[in-house]
């Protein structure tokens, strides 16, 4: 250990603290549109229910195929099951962060993680 | 026979340049085959050459080395002109930059730690402004930066050292590439 601070030079721990402190800086962007708290669920574009992310629940969303199994916890929501062929939402697992969407298309269901800062929802050019 | 038009003469530099060049690709080669947690965050071996070339043999060897270092593994690995190609060549651009800039600063204050740390933030700051304004035009590129940013501080940090340490075991072998 020793021998290793000895290849430090003093400047180096000026650049060390720099760095640390450019990482403190970053940490907010984490937090980028704040903690989960909601889960939109839609169903053929309408929203189906509006639901906060505390208690532990479980959704069933009718579609043209079928049922759309949808579990919510506190803080996360996933697509436990689905009709549709390639199972690409249910796959998707967890959604944790807000703007997170698990998209149903077959079936025509989608839930979408909010924020309390609403983040867009759609980008049109 | 008649002679050759074209005479390449092979200088002591261009031997040193590939000789160190192979050293970094070697290193990238070990670089990928760690298994990482995110594309993105890895040791970053290479640097360990970039920096002991910059510090022994100047920036313009550096450049060099790192720009054979970029192609041969991209070439190596399979990724030249792939997305993951132009990142890496961006991140090496920007932190060759940096130490262009970083090797004046007083050698007594600031060793190879400092050059290390400062060329991996500039790697990292490189690739993620490429990716935003190329490969995912949105801001949710960003939200991953304090992880880039403390896996390039931990990195940045332990190459630096292993850096300082060849320089001070073997101080001038002028001879040897």
């Amino acid at each position: 250990m020793k021998a290793w601070l000895a290849l430090t030079r003093p400047g180096d721990w000026l650049v060390l603290a720099g760095g640390l402190a450019a990482v403190g800086f970053s940490l907010p962007l984490l937090l980028q549109g704040g903690f989960a708290e909601r889960a939109i669920i839609r169903q053929n574009g309408q929203v189906f229910l509006d639901t906060d992310l505390r208690a532990r629940r479980e959704i069933e969303v009718p579609g043209p195929l079928g049922m759309t199994r949808i579990a919510i916890e506190p803080g996360r929501a996933r697509v436990l099951s689905d009709p549709g062929p390639r199972q690409y939402c249910v796959r998707q697992g967890w959604l944790m962060r807000p703007g997170e969407i698990a998209i149903c298309a077959p079936n025509r269901v989608s839930v979408q993680i909010a924020g309390r800062t609403r983040t867009y929802d759609s980008l049109s050019y | 026979m008649t002679a050759s038009v074209t005479e390449l003469t092979i200088t002591a530099e261009d031997r040193r340049v590939a000789w160190l060049a192979t050293a970094a690709v070697a290193l990238s080669l070990v670089d990928a085959a760690i298994p990482s947690p995110l594309p993105g965050v890895k040791p970053g071996l290479a640097n360990i050459v970039t920096l002991i070339v910059l510090i022994r043999y100047g920036w313009g060897t550096a450049v060099w080395v790192s720009a054979l270092r970029v192609l041969a593994t991209s070439l190596m690995l399979g990724f030249f002109l792939a997305p993951g190609f132009f990142l890496s060549l961006t991140g090496t651009a920007l932190s060759l930059a940096v130490l262009g800039v970083a090797r004046h600063l007083p050698p007594r204050w600031f060793g190879p730690v400092s050059l290390s740390i400062l060329a991996a933030f500039a790697h990292i700051g490189g690739q993620l402004l490429l990716a935003r304004a190329w490969l995912i035009p949105h801001d949710g590129v960003f939200v991953l930066t304090p992880i880039f940013a403390a896996a390039a501080l931990i990195f940045g940090t332990i190459n630096g050292l292993i850096a300082a340490k060849l320089l001070a075991e073997a101080p001038t072998p002028e001879n040897t590439p």
